[in-house]
């Protein structure tokens, strides 16, 4: 399987996750320049974390006017994954590919942290490799990831298990209703505040974040071996 | 001001104009002997910047030159962007430290986070992949408004540049006291990377090379920052906010990763960093160190503000911008990797054979002065030194005890004090894991970051104990400087080099200037007897407000290397049943110590002695045995002695507590700051061989399943107490004074 890291001015999460996929998942992966127009080669996008132009403006409002963006746009409709985690998730609700917005966290501080995360859905392209209600830690590191939407939105992503993550115990950023990621209706797009790449080895703490892709791969191997 | 309305020559000389530069008399007489003509407005304030005691260490320089700069580990010393030292594989690690305190104390925010951006760009100016930060800063108590304005601001500008710019801060130190109230202490640290084939230098070789501008334009802020770096704070101060320089994270980004390509381009001769006088000092010590001369347009360089004068141009010191020499010809090549971040990237003048910096503006030559004049020949001042009154008087003071009554209250008492208390609610802002290399996080006695596609570790910390160094400079700099050794080895590696930033009043004063020459005495003869070189730093005087100067402060920084991974060892106790030992011998030392601190409200006496025969010889054994794998933990004793050590042994171990008891007087063997002492903890297994390597290492407990911290002394129990309870007054501190009223 073939992944994209997009790498956006100011992406700085770009080689965490090159370094997941390439060294600890052993599968093939690529940089992929903001101002690129063609995503035909790969068969999953990963939008990174970091601060694309400085997030100057809103996060991730001026990320979605590449190039780059456009095509995501078009992969995800042809059902292939995107990741975003961080300020790629929230290039990835600049874009309308995911629903709401993260609003700055409720103590207005930068935080960085090993939370408690509970696996809400693990019955996704995202989570297959997780148990159901299962507590996994991973690392926030954002100043802006309270997630916030509308009650009409809330109640769709209820009613249709798009909640995939949860914050388990304490919530760190005054997330409405815990949330820690959310999919797209169809389930081939999640976005997600923790940073499962600064998961990958026990080394560095913990190994936690790469069932997320190892479930992206076990998805994409079955649907490519029948 | 537009160049028509600038000062005449002679209005500069009649009116002693140079004087609101910071130029003396003398020295304004030694630019004109150098010229062998009055200088012009523009040439006086080249000559003013870059004789600052910023920039050009005129006053600290006799003392500098005491330190021990090489070894075989070191590839760089002094004299460049940042110090560079060999860790094997052709591979090597770059790092220095930089104050930015003036800029700080006015505008809290601004001034740490370019403080930061400035250290990165002498980093990668180097051609290094800058893999860390670090910081040391100095706060008063937080008890007044100003004072935790300025902490939360300084912390939140180097969150704010270091987590965008995406470089994780991964260590630091923070002590508060009232010396420090109106004179913040911001020291930023950053560490590198670099493969030995990549590494740069700023030179502008090559007569008929082109001299490129890139980065981000020039305004006019900062203007004489470093002149301003260069007196004392005092209440007119707030009116030179415009020398504060605003930062960029997101420019400095895009310029770190341009810089990046370019080094790997053989099109490049030299490349620096525009820090302290801008384009002034980069372009006149590029020359220097050349032997050339460097001829400027500067019609050409990139602005962002209409109308400005070469002078203003020359002194600005806006942030992110480098200054490269390009071979003649090749310019395109580098402007395209520019183009590819959308940087700027100007040819704006040429490597010369006549040693001058030329400067040419609107077709007129503006400035023409010796390049070797401006960043070699700045006067050096033999400060007249004086041992001040009250060191004798301290030092007749005999050790004693402190009578105290209530140990656990004392215990929880010195967990609260802001320096020794949890500093979490700092780190929770700062990214201390991106770039996904951090193996120890902040909370141990020093950081460790692998060094990716290898099995080493690269361990880094900053340290130093004022209150020591104020009553003893001498000994309190060679305690500085084994303090952080100790935070190395306990960690599991092994000390390389060391970089610091010396942090005094004004040189001007007799005692001041004999605080630092004792200073640097102790720091050298540490540096020396634990093989740890000075490869960098800075100097940053001047450090008071309204004539009271700061505790002196040498802040150190350093890194070791940690040879194989499973070295790494943390301070935190691991199982329950492990054997606890105290290494080194404990005496009656309480001068500048958290227990006098918080018994008396100041200090005064004797600073702790060291011996630095013995400290070398138990760092080498602590190191034995975590190399033998005998250590489960280890942690230096310091602030606060024994029973504060063992308290935070416990901080982060799920569920697990200590019983010890300990020997001799309960106050001395509670309190203390006797140097040279570890705590580590053992497997029973392995108890056996490790007192055959650390023979005078005392048993004194075992580890617990309790989460108790019990300690005994000769006649019964001392304290006891739950984990949690200290856990909390120690994690609470900070957060409730951020959060109280003034």
């Amino acid at each position: 399987m073939k992944f994209a890291v997009l790498v956006f001015p100011g992406s700085n999460c770009d080689i965490d996750m090159y370094h997941a996929i390439k060294d600890e998942l052993g599968e093939e992966v690529e940089y992929v320049w903001h101002d690129a127009t063609d995503l035909s080669e790969f068969d999953g996008v990963l939008v990174p974390g970091g601060f694309s132009y400085g997030d100057y403006l809103r996060c991730g409002a001026m990320a979605n006017q590449s190039n780059v963006m456009a095509e995501v746009k078009k992969f995800a409709e042809a059902g292939k994954p995107v990741l975003g985690v961080c300020n790629g998730f929230q290039i990835l609700t600049e874009a309308g590919l995911l629903p709401g917005a993260l609003l700055r966290n409720q103590n207005l501080k930068f935080m960085c942290r090993t939370v408690g995360l509970k696996v809400e859905n693990n019955d996704t392209l995202f989570t297959n490799q997780y148990e159901a209600g299962q507590i996994i830690n991973l690392p926030i590191a954002h100043g802006e990831g309270n997630y916030f939407c509308d009650d009409e939105t809330l109640a769709e992503l209820k009613a249709n298990n798009r909640i995939v993550f949860t914050y388990s115990g304490e919530n760190p950023n005054g997330s409405l209703e815990d949330i820690a990621g959310i999919m797209n209706e169809r389930g081939n797009v999640l976005g997600m505040m923790p940073h499962p790449e600064r998961a990958v080895e026990a080394l560095l703490g913990s190994d936690d974040g790469l069932k997320i892709f190892k479930s992206i791969v076990k998805m994409w191997r079955e649907s490519h071996v029948s | 001001m537009s160049a028509s309305l600038e000062p005449t020559q002679e209005q500069i000389k009649e009116q002693k104009l140079y004087a609101s530069m910071g130029m003396s008399d003398e020295e304004f007489a030694m630019v004109e002997n150098i010229l062998g003509r009055v200088p012009n407005w523009t040439e006086t304030g080249l000559f003013s910047v870059m004789w600052s005691e910023h920039c050009s260490y005129k006053n600290s320089k006799p003392v500098l030159r005491k330190f021990p700069t090489k070894g075989p580990q070191v590839l760089q010393g002094p004299g460049e962007g940042a110090g560079i030292v060999d860790i094997g594989d052709e591979q090597a690690v770059v790092f220095k430290m930089e104050s930015h305190n003036h800029p700080s104390a006015i505008e809290p925010y601004q001034g740490a986070a370019t403080g930061v951006g400035g250290i990165i760009r002498d980093v990668f100016s180097m051609g290094a992949r800058p893999i860390a930060m670090l910081n040391s800063l100095r706060f008063g108590e937080l008890q007044s408004k100003r004072g935790k304005y300025l902490f939360e601001e300084v912390v939140a500008g180097i969150a704010g540049y270091g987590n965008c710019i995406g470089i994780p801060t991964v260590g630091g130190e923070i002590q508060f006291d009232p010396c420090y109230e109106g004179n913040p202490l911001v020291n930023a640290m950053c560490v590198g990377l670099i493969d030995h084939k990549d590494i740069q230098r700023g030179i502008a070789a090559g007569v008929g090379n082109t001299v490129m501008y890139v980065g981000a334009k020039t305004g006019r802020d900062g203007i004489h920052g470093a002149t301003f770096a260069s007196e004392e704070l005092s209440e007119a101060s707030e009116e030179k906010r415009p020398a504060v320089q605003v930062g960029d994270p997101f420019m400095e980004k895009l310029l770190l990763e341009a810089c990046l390509e370019v080094v790997k381009s053989d099109a490049l001769v030299g490349i620096q960093d525009m820090g302290a006088a801008g384009l002034t000092s980069s372009s006149a010590e590029m020359a220097s160190k050349a032997g050339s001369g460097v001829e400027m347009n500067l019609d050409l360089v990139p602005q962002r503000e209409t109308g400005m004068t070469a002078y203003e141009m020359m002194l600005s010191e806006s942030q992110e911008r480098m200054l490269l020499v390009v071979k003649k010809g090749r310019e395109d090549e580098i402007k395209t990797i520019f183009d590819k971040y959308g940087l700027d990237a100007v040819a704006i003048g040429r490597v010369t054979d006549d040693k001058m910096l030329r400067l040419v503006h609107k077709g007129e030559v503006v400035a023409e002065v010796p390049a070797d004049a401006l960043a070699e020949d700045a006067p050096v001042y033999h400060k007249p030194s004086k041992e001040p009154a009250y060191f004798a008087e301290f030092q007749a003071i005999e050790n004693s005890e402190p009578e105290i009554e209530d140990y656990k209250e004392t215990l929880l008492g010195l967990l609260k004090a802001p320096t020794v208390a949890s500093k979490e609610w700092v780190y929770d802002q700062y990214d201390y894991q991106v770039r996904t290399n951090t193996i120890v996080a902040p909370g141990s006695d020093a950081a460790v970051l692998r060094v990716r596609g290898t099995n080493k570790g690269l361990a880094m910390t900053t340290d130093c104990n004022s209150r020591y160094i104020f009553l003893d400079p001498e000994m309190g700099g060679k305690i500085a400087v084994a303090e952080a050794a100790r935070n190395i080895v306990a960690s599991g590696g092994r000390p390389l080099a060391i970089t610091d930033c010396l942090n005094f009043g004004n040189p001007e004063k007799p005692e001041i200037f004999w605080q630092i020459e004792k200073s640097a005495d102790g720091i050298s003869a540490a540096c020396t007897a634990l093989n740890a070189p000075v490869i960098g730093g800075n100097v940053s005087l001047y450090n008071e407000r309204s004539g009271e100067a700061v505790y002196p402060t040498p802040t150190i920084g350093m890194v070791g290397l940690v040879e194989d991974l499973s070295h790494v060892t943390t301070q935190q106790v691991k199982a329950a049943g492990d054997v606890v030992y105290l290494v080194g011998e404990t005496a009656t030392e309480f001068g500048g110590s958290e227990l006098q601190k918080l018994i008396f409200g100041k200090i005064f006496g004797k600073a702790p002695h060291i011996d630095l025969e013995v400290e070398a010889s138990r760092q080498e054994a602590i190191l034995t045995a975590i190399r033998e794998g005998l250590l489960q933990s280890a942690h230096d004793v310091s602030e606060g002695g024994v029973a504060v050590a063992l308290a935070e042994k416990t901080f982060g171990a799920k569920d697990l507590g200590v019983h010890v008891t300990l020997e001799g007087s309960a106050v001395t063997a509670l309190f203390s700051e006797s140097q040279s002492r570890f705590i580590v903890t053992v497997k029973e297994e392995n108890a056996a061989a490790f007192e055959k390597v650390i023979p005078e290492a005392k048993k004194i407990g075992i580890v617990t399943d309790d989460a108790l911290i019990s300690i005994n002394g000769d006649a019964g129990v001392l304290l006891e107490g739950t984990v949690e309870e200290f856990r909390s007054a120690w994690k609470g501190a900070i957060p409730c004074l951020v959060k109280s009223e003034a």
